[in-house]
């Protein structure tokens, strides 16, 4: 490079010919570069883009009534929603559930139409199980297949049924989703709210987000006096001590939080010290209530506090400090004016780390934590696991993820700053 | 040479494994006091005619059956479920259908344990229960556990709407007959969780069926509700536990094979036996839940059969559970009741 800008203009051919090798060349690295991450890049996309692309497409995903009940779905398109559709969509439904090959089919359409009024499961399966309809043909009118499956269940006449079924037509559905922050579609499509009986994630939203608020901020407050500490102690001896704040680091979780629990229950080793202090007279309630979820949390999360804080300030001049001082400011105002500012990187990254941690956190509130300290991973795993509700354990994920993103282009906007771990 | 050995000896195996897996069964059961009597009562016996049993537990969640069966890779062979995850299973093709002319005569069986997937293994009852030792006139009625001033302390309840609307309708005065009958109203529901409510600030919430009767023991309740064999395995360690009756909900649990499983066959016969009279006695000799074989009350004893929910003093003032009913409102009412605990 340098030779090239040294030497005189060269003539336009020549320039114009080594400005095409150097773009080869540059390519040729470019391409190099690229294959060497493109394992990385192959892994990531596999465990980590797709998963939760698959994710977001469960949370929108609603085959079950278009699958199962084509025809229904079609008859229903122009109905007004104000009275029992025609009698051809009571043809249509007699038509489409006797058209299901599986049974698994007609459990599956009874689960998603149950979730949105409940008492369907009961009428799909017992129409499915009724079919075929006795005396009737493809040749049968409508009206009388209208009035035999009327016989078999009379709540075919409400109009409540019928709507849930249109409002389902379509491949996909925004109602997980709203459900997720206490909305729903009206039988019109229009949003409003649920009602106050059903209202759930709003409140465990801003739960999930107190509880990490009042996380964070008990990491913070004990482990910067930790990491200031740590910084100025010789490398050797904060080694030593680094490990100690490192080896509940590399403890299960699991292991903690029933360390937890033996410290903590009424008969534990804490109220048996307090009674013994004569501090109180009654064993205090610890456990399974917001104190023992903020006590193992902030435990458990505290070195994602202090190994940033402690990087940031293991690199901050001390002689900055003493220049404040020795220009008149008292030792307390250096600190807080003089040496805090230079630790706002570290306090941002492990503030965040620990926010973002804390969010998604599920084990330890629910062993450690009441009903109501459950936080929103607790539903996720409900409706995974003992509802198999998927789509709706999705759509609390995607909230989950929007409000990480959120809170990173948040933090990114107020710091103006990547987020650096030292 | 060596190496043709070699290949034949890999060929034997080959040709073992398959066989080997045939005299393995894995059963799935919910674990404590319930699984060591399975223990006792099914898989020791089972194990003489020659197939080992492996006993797998889990917590209920169906979540673990669905993903078997979806991926085709089922290996849970026998499967203690709830009642109304059999129906839900059954509807949605995750379990087999019973070729029950291989399990029994369904005369045999109470009307309850018999349905298309799955059979009844015991019948279980949610009752209340209070420790004889602290407290010695216990609650009589629902209405006298919602009485916080005759009986002042914390009450333990199951985390979630089931039984306990059931009970809070019959503390307000609603007969056992009618309850689900009123439940399936929206005055009915709200008229539970009113009641439920009062005492909200009184309730210690369990989830596993372990706790309450530790709970009961470590005086952190005066009284709860509870499965009813988990007293009787708390008093067979020497403690004096109270059960009252009078208002408790009975269910069963069931066996049901995950579909697609490739020990199937193996699966029904070890159903079959755990289905027997002598089988079925044993089991509740173990632990106090009724049999659902008919034919096991004749090998029981007058002391065994008092403590069980089917005997005709214990079941005269019960609840059947309805399944039914839950089925069609459980998800509702479920979501209604964690808004209700969450504010």
């Amino acid at each position: 490079m340098t030779a090239t800008l040294a030497a005189p203009v060269p003539p336009a051919a020549d320039s114009a010919a080594l400005r095409r090798s150097l773009a080869r060349a540059s390519r040729r690295r470019k391409w190099r570069a690229f294959a060497l991450t493109l394992p990385l890049l192959v892994f990531l996309l596999l465990t980590f883009l797709v998963p939760i692309a698959a994710l977001l497409e469960r949370a929108v995903e609603n085959p079950e009534v278009a699958r199962a009940l084509p025809r229904t779905v079609l008859v229903l398109r122009d109905w007004k929603r104000a009275d029992v559709p025609r009698p051809e969509a009571f043809a249509a439904i007699v038509a489409d559930l006797g058209a299901l090959s599986d049974s698994a089919d007609a459990g599956a359409l009874a689960r998603r139409l149950n979730s949105e009024k409940p008492g369907a499961r009961s009428l799909i399966m017992g129409t499915y199980r009724a079919l075929p309809l006795e005396g009737t043909s493809a040749a049968t009118p409508a009206g009388a297949i209208r009035d035999k499956l009327l016989a078999v269940d009379p709540r075919w006449g409400e109009t409540a049924y019928w709507e849930a079924i249109a409002k389902n037509g379509s491949r996909w559905t925004p109602d997980y989703l709203l459900t997720a922050v206490d909305l729903r579609r009206d039988a019109h499509g229009a949003i409003e709210r649920v009602d106050p009986d059903q209202r759930v994630f709003g409140g465990i939203l801003l739960r999930t987000f107190g509880i990490s608020a009042l996380v964070t901020l008990w990491c913070l407050a004990l482990g910067y006096p930790l990491a200031y500490w740590l910084s100025t102690l010789s490398p050797r001896r904060a080694n030593v001590l680094m490990i100690v704040v490192l080896v509940p680091f590399w403890t299960s979780i699991l292991v903690r939080v029933a360390a937890w629990i033996v410290l903590l229950q009424s008969e534990g080793l804490v109220n048996h010290a307090l009674q013994g202090l004569h501090l109180t007279s009654r064993p205090l309630e610890l456990l399974f209530n917001r104190t023992g979820v903020v006590v193992a949390m902030t435990h458990i999360l505290l070195p994602f506090m202090i190994l940033p804080l402690y990087s940031v300030m293991a690199g901050v001049p001390t002689s900055y400090v003493r220049a404040a001082v020795s220009l008149g400011s008292t030792p307390l105002a250096a600190f807080v004016r003089v040496y805090v500012p230079q630790t706002y990187a570290g306090i941002g990254a492990g503030a965040l780390l620990v926010f973002i941690l804390s969010i998604g956190y599920y084990v330890t509130p629910a062993l450690l934590g009441g009903p109501t300290d459950q936080m929103l991973s607790y539903y996720i795993a409900q409706y995974t696991n003992v509802d198999v509700n998927w789509g709706m354990a999705c759509a609390l994920g995607a909230l989950l993820l929007a409000a990480t993103l959120v809170l990173y282009a948040v933090y990114r906007r107020v710091t103006k700053s990547e987020l650096s771990l030292g | 040479m060596r190496k043709s050995s070699c290949i034949a000896a890999a060929l034997a195996a080959l040709t073992c494994l398959p066989a080997l897996a045939q005299k393995q069964l894995t059963v799935v059961n919910f674990g404590g006091a319930n699984a060591n009597a399975q223990k006792k009562a099914f898989y020791e016996p089972y194990e003489k005619t020659g197939t080992k049993v492996v006993a797998v537990e889990y917590n209920g969640e169906q979540a673990k059956i669905k993903v078997m069966v979806d991926s085709k890779n089922v290996t849970w062979d026998a499967v203690e479920v709830e009642s109304p995850d059999v129906a839900r299973g059954c509807d949605e093709g995750l379990f087999e259908k019973l070729d029950w002319s291989r399990i029994g005569n369904k005369a045999d069986f109470v009307p309850a344990a018999v349905t298309d997937c799955g059979i009844g293994i015991f019948v279980w009852s949610t009752v209340m229960a209070w420790d004889g030792d602290k407290l010695k006139a216990g609650p009589k009625t629902w209405a006298d556990f919602w009485d916080t001033k005759k009986f002042p302390g914390k009450r333990g309840l199951r985390k979630g709407a089931r039984y306990n609307l059931e009970f809070a309708l019959m503390a307000d005065g609603v007969k056992p007959a009618d309850v689900y009958k009123v439940l399936a109203t929206k005055e009915g529901a709200d008229r539970a969780f009113r009641k439920l409510g009062e005492l909200k600030s009184n309730i210690q919430w369990w989830e596993a069926g372990a706790q309450p009767p530790q709970f009961l023991v470590a005086g952190d309740v005066v009284m709860t509700t509870v499965f009813n064999g988990r007293i009787d395995a708390a008093n067979r360690e020497g403690k004096h536990l109270q059960i009252g009756w009078v208002g408790g909900i009975y269910d069963l649990d069931y066996w049901v094979i995950p579909k697609g499983d490739p020990n199937k066959d193996a699966a029904l016969k070890f159903i079959a036996f755990a289905s027997t009279a002598d089988a079925q006695a044993e089991y509740a000799k173990n632990i106090a839940y009724g049999p659902t074989n008919k034919h096991a009350l004749a090998k029981l004893d007058a002391k065994t059969l008092a403590n069980l929910p089917t005997s005709p003093a214990n079941s005269k003032d019960a609840l059947q559970f309805n399944l039914k009913f839950w089925a069609d409102q459980g998800e509702d009412l479920e979501k209604r009741f964690a808004s209700w605990a969450t504010s």
